[in-house]
Parts: structure tokens; C-alpha cells; sequence
């Protein structure tokens, strides 16, 4: 299986061409490569710049920001794939640990809690797809909504104040407390949603809804129940990098999130080769993405470059890697790869 | 033996009347052409057999049986497969995922996972046997031209054990090169004679070229029913080009 969009098939071209060479052609065409150069040059660059950057303090820290961000991003492409958005995930992200937390208070354990939370949060991805493909309401629009709408919600129910989980090592360490469990968890995520996408039923659906919503539909594709689900999947999978957050930082707070992770999300999958006008995409590409923002991120902080600089460099990076992107996908197009 | 045949099919929409009293009749294994201006009623027919449009009045008989077709998907589960003028195709998936689309071989069934070499070799073998040439099955459909997209939507709707074709102006907008794919698979499928074609187009020669019997759609109503060997180009055109003067002089008396 290829990484990235569909699979390609062994038999058909070997005939021509050797097993390595065609190894070595999959990879400079696969849309992921530009965005794994990316990261090598970057990390190349700040360590060169800045010796602490391997340093392991760093390369945590780099873990956790990159880990949250690249679960949301999971969520988001899929999302993005069927040519919607979602605008209200960083808000779920900050709302599911709240309802784990009443929840744990009302009397449930800890696990069932996070259930809890999980399934609600999976309610507003349902409600975010069903105002947008039965009222067919623009997902930019009906998510905007939401977004406001749970962040008025969360503060309401916290008071606006923060609160302390107090989880039990063991669940607070599986969830997140330590960093390699985070990063596992975003590596498994991506690995496993890049699987649905390019090898189940589910994810061709969600490719033929993005790609041609009517043609899908013509042929017998239920493309709303497609938009719904992958809606509530990018809700549910922001609701767990709140809570893996959560468990991490040791105490919830109504104004994590929001949208700045919710772009950096979007920025990460964009970046990282999905489109926003559907039909393509890739996770392992947006997981790439969220590590490039993180050593972006970090490098500058490093480096002593300050906040507001950041920003600035931060919105060049994101033009240039789309420009050159764009550039290489289209050179793909001409080299008549996928 | 006869395949289909409408009764009197009539639609209005508001106080436009699109069809009135048309009578169309396909045999088993036959490809009728259905001719006509814009306007003459042929998407409006077209359709009413697809199941998207129900008729105001008429029968539609199928092999026969007197059918009501209530929805698209009715009228495919019967057979009836329409080939859409914009392909139904997704630019993004390649050649053997879409001619498997929403019919998809999965390995683990609740799981959904797709079995990508089943499906690749089962539409190799479906394509070779249609003859369809296509450069490769792994590339995207947006790689293909013109002429290799359509015929891959016609091999799709062939392969779904389509029973009915419909073709909707299969050769609209291609060159002859291209026109020839689509031309050459129709006359393919005729000769294996398992499904029965309605195709609907403009291009005169081409009808002559494929199709056994030509309708022509004048005003809702099928004026000239003939075999393509009892007609011809100079025939058909005189009626269509009395049709065009009665409807100048209609409109400079008023």
C-alpha cells in the first residue's frame, strides 16, 4: 500500500521498469514528500542555528504541539476531503475535557467519563452536518456558528474559570502525560485514518463526494451521510486531543484551543497536500504539516525570534509551502503520476 | 422480442408541454436513435425512463410488464441504466475504483476494506472484453481523455447488468477520434446483442453509422419511425428542415 491517495498496483508497470526505480518514482511523486522534505530541511536548519533544538527538553515539547495539532488535523482533512470545513473543532477541543470533568464529578469513572465526553462531542459533529447537508447551510457558515456557540457554552458551564482533573497516573500517563504516549497516539491516529482513506469503502465515498458530489450521488452514494460522518469523526477526534491536552497540562481550561488550533490544524492539512476544494487530501501529509508548523514554531522560539515576528514568518512559510506545492503537484500532473 | 416500449407517454411542466402521446418501441438487442431539436422533448423522455421524471399519462412496458418507476434507483434495479451526460465519474479515484464505485469488492465486509486487486483484475477482464483500450487502470480518471471516460462509463452501466442503456449524447463535444471509441463499443455491444440502447444525439452520420432503428422527436411527439435501412441522411433532413420552415412561417403570420 502506497501512502497517499490510491494505491498503486506493483504488476502493472513492472514489466518496464525496475522494482527499485519504481519504488523511487512512487516516492518523489507521492504528495507527502515535499512536506517530509520540509520538515528534514527545517529541523536541519534550527539545529544548525540552535543547538538546543535536539535537545530532548525540545524534541518533547516539539512532540506534544505537533501531537495535538496533527490528531485535529486528522479529523479536519477528512472533513476538507468530503469539500466541507470545520471551524468549531478547536472549541470541542476545549469543551469535551470540561464534560469528561463534570461528568467524573457527577459520580462516573474516569473512563466512562472521556466516553461521555467523546459521544457529546460527536453530537455536535452531527449537528454541524446535519445543518449543513439538510438546511445545506455552506459548512463554513454553520460551523462558524457552532463555533461561537460552544465557546459561549464552555464558558458558561466553567464559569470561566480553569479546573484540575486530578486523573490517576496511569490513565493521565496512557492519555498523554508522557510525551511518546502522545505522539503515539497522533502516529497511530494518522496511521489509521490514512488507512480509511485510501483502502475502505468509507474513505473512496468520502474522495467521491469531495470529488463530484453529483456524479457520487448519481451512481447511488449517499454523500450526506458521508458529510455527516466525517464531521463527527474531526468533533470526536478534537474532543480527544482536548483531553489528552488536558491530562497533560493537569488542568482544563475554557480558553485552550480555539481558533488558533483549530487553523494551525488547517493549516497543517493544507500544507501538508489537501485541498480545500475537496476530493484530495492526506492525513500522514497533515501529520507532516503539523510537524513543520511545530519546528517553525519552536525554532523561532529558539532562535529568539519574537511572538510577533513569528507570525509574520509564519504566514510567509505557509504561502511558500502552498506556492512550491503547487508547483510540485503540478509537475506530478505533467510526469502523468496519480 | 421487445425490450421496452412506451404508451402514449405525455408531461407537461407548468403550461409547457414537453411530451404528448409519445410512443417508443425497443427491441431486445436493438439501438434506436432518438433524434430531435433542442426542446423536442428528448431529455424530457429520457427522463421519465431513467425514473428521475413520472409520467403525467402513458404506459411504459418493460419486456411487457407494465412498470411504475418511482426513483432512479428503481428504475437501475430494473435495468434501466442511464449513462449521464457528466459521466457520473469522480475525477479523483482511478480507473478500477470507479467502475466499482458504490459496488465495491471488500475483503472484511463490516470493515469495508476495499480489495483493490480483485477489482483491478475483474475490470481489466471487463474492459479487455468490451475492447475498451485504456493506457492504465491505476491512473486517475482525470488523466483520460475525452472518449475514455465515457467509454468507461458505459463499460460501468454495461457491467452493473444493465439491461436498458440509456446514452445521453455520448459523443457531445469529442472529435472523431474520440466519437470512434464510444461508436465502435455501441456497435460492439449490439453485436453481442444482451443489451438494448437508446441513444439520444444530434450527429446524423453517426446514428446512420450504429443504430438500428431512428425515432425523430418532433414538438413531443415521435414523428418518423424507421429502420436505419429504409432512410436516409437526405430523408431525414428534409423532414427536419420542413419541420424548421412550418415553424418560420408559424412565426412571421403571428
Amino acid at each position: 500500500m502506497s501512502i497517499s491517495g490510491a494505491p498503486i498496483q506493483t504488476e502493472a508497470t513492472t514489466t518496464d521498469k525496475g522494482l527499485a526505480a519504481q519504488f523511487l518514482g512512487s516516492i518523489i511523486r507521492s504528495r507527502e514528500t515535499s512536506i517530509i522534505l520540509a520538515a528534514i530541511i527545517l529541523s536541519i536548519y534550527f539545529q544548525s542555528t540552535a543547538p538546543a533544538f535536539f535537545s530532548q527538553s525540545n524534541v518533547v515539547n516539539l512532540g506534544f504541539y505537533a501531537a495535538t495539532t496533527a490528531i485535529i488535523a486528522a479529523g479536519e482533512v477528512m472533513v476538507l476531503i468530503c469539500g466541507e470545513v470545520d471551524l468549531s473543532v478547536g472549541q470541542v477541543y476545549a469543551l469535551a475535557p470540561f464534560i469528561m470533568f463534570y461528568a467524573h464529578r457527577a459520580g462516573v469513572p474516569y473512563l466512562v467519563a472521556m466516553a461521555v465526553a467523546l459521544l457529546m462531542s460527536a453530537c455536535v459533529g452531527l449537528i454541524n452536518g446535519v445543518i449543513t447537508v439538510n438546511l445545506q447551510i455552506p459548512s463554513f457558515i454553520t460551523t462558524l456558528s457552532t463555533l461561537f456557540l460552544i465557546n459561549g457554552f464552555t464558558l458558561t458551564i466553567s464559569g470561566g474559570f480553569p479546573v484540575q482533573p486530578n486523573a490517576p497516573a496511569a490513565l493521565a500517563n496512557f492519555f498523554g502525560v508522557n510525551a511518546l504516549s502522545q505522539v503515539i497516539w497522533a502516529v497511530a491516529i494518522a496511521i489509521v485514518f490514512q488507512f480509511i482513506l485510501v483502502k475502505t469503502r468509507w474513505g473512496m465515498h468520502t474522495i467521491a463526494t469531495g470529488g463530484n458530489a453529483l456524479g457520487a450521488a448519481e451512481v447511488g452514494v449517499r454523500t450526506g451521510r458521508i458529510k455527516i460522518g466525517n464531521f463527527m469523526l474531526c468533533s470526536l477526534l478534537g474532543a480527544f486531543a482536548g483531553i489528552l491536552d488536558a491530562f497533560r497540562i493537569g488542568s482544563i481550561d475554557p480558553l485552550a484551543g480555539g481558533t488558533e488550533i483549530m487553523f494551525m490544524a488547517i493549516a497543517s492539512a493544507v500544507i501538508g497536500g489537501t485541498l480545500l476544494t475537496g476530493g484530495s487530501g492526506t492525513i500522514i501529509g497533515a501529520l507532516f504539516g503539523a510537524v513543520v508548523l511545530g519546528v517553525l514554531k519552536d525554532g523561532f522560539t529558539l532562535s529568539g525570534v519574537s511572538a510577533y515576528t513569528f507570525d509574520m514568518i509564519l504566514g510567509l512559510a505557509i504561502l511558500v509551502t502552498m506556492f512550491v506545492n503547487v508547483r510540485l503537484s503540478r509537475l506530478r500532473a505533467a510526469g502523468g503520476g496519480r | 422480442m421487445e425490450a421496452l416500449r412506451t404508451e402514449n407517454l405525455s408531461k407537461a411542466f407548468g403550461r409547457v408541454v414537453a411530451l404528448k402521446k409519445a410512443s417508443v418501441r425497443l427491441e431486445q438487442g436493438e439501438v434506436l436513435g432518438l433524434l430531435g431539436d433542442n426542446g423536442a422533448g428528448k431529455s424530457t423522455l429520457m427522463k421519465i425512463l431513467t425514473g428521475f421524471h413520472r409520467p403525467d399519462s402513458g404506459r411504459i412496458l418493460l419486456r411487457g410488464q407494465e412498470v411504475h418507476l418511482r426513483s432512479v434507483s428503481h428504475a437501475r434495479a430494473l435495468g434501466i441504466e442511464p449513462v449521464y451526460q457528466d459521466l457520473a465519474l469522480i475525477n479523483e479515484l482511478n480507473v478500477y475504483r470507479n467502475m466499482f464505485l458504490q459496488r465495491e469488492i471488500r475483503s472484511w465486509g463490516p470493515l469495508g476494506i476495499l480489495n483493490d486487486s480483485l477489482m483491478r483484475s475483474k475490470a481489466k477482464e471487463h474492459l479487455t472484453a468490451m475492447r475498451v483500450n485504456i493506457p492504465s487502470l491505476d491512473v486517475q480518471i482525470s488523466k483520460l481523455s475525452g472518449g475514455q471516460r465515457q467509454a468507461i462509463a458505459v463499460a460501468r452501466s454495461v457491467f452493473s447488468d444493465a439491461k436498458i442503456l440509456l446514452l445521453d449524447e455520448p459523443t457531445a463535444a469529442m472529435g472523431v477520434k474520440e466519437s470512434a471509441i464510444i461508436l465502435d463499443l455501441i456497435r460492439r455491444l449490439k453485436d453481442k446483442g444482451e443489451v438494448s440502447i437508446i441513444v439520444v444525439a444530434h450527429n446524423y452520420a453517426q446514428i446512420f453509422d450504429v443504430c438500428d432503428r431512428i425515432n425523430l422527436l418532433q414538438n413531443g411527439e415521435i414523428s418518423f419511425n424507421s429502420r436505419t435501412s429504409d432512410t436516409s441522411i437526405e430523408e431525414l433532413t428534409r423532414l427536419v428542415v420542413d419541420e424548421y420552415r412550418a415553424a418560420r412561417e408559424r412565426v412571421t403570420n403571428t
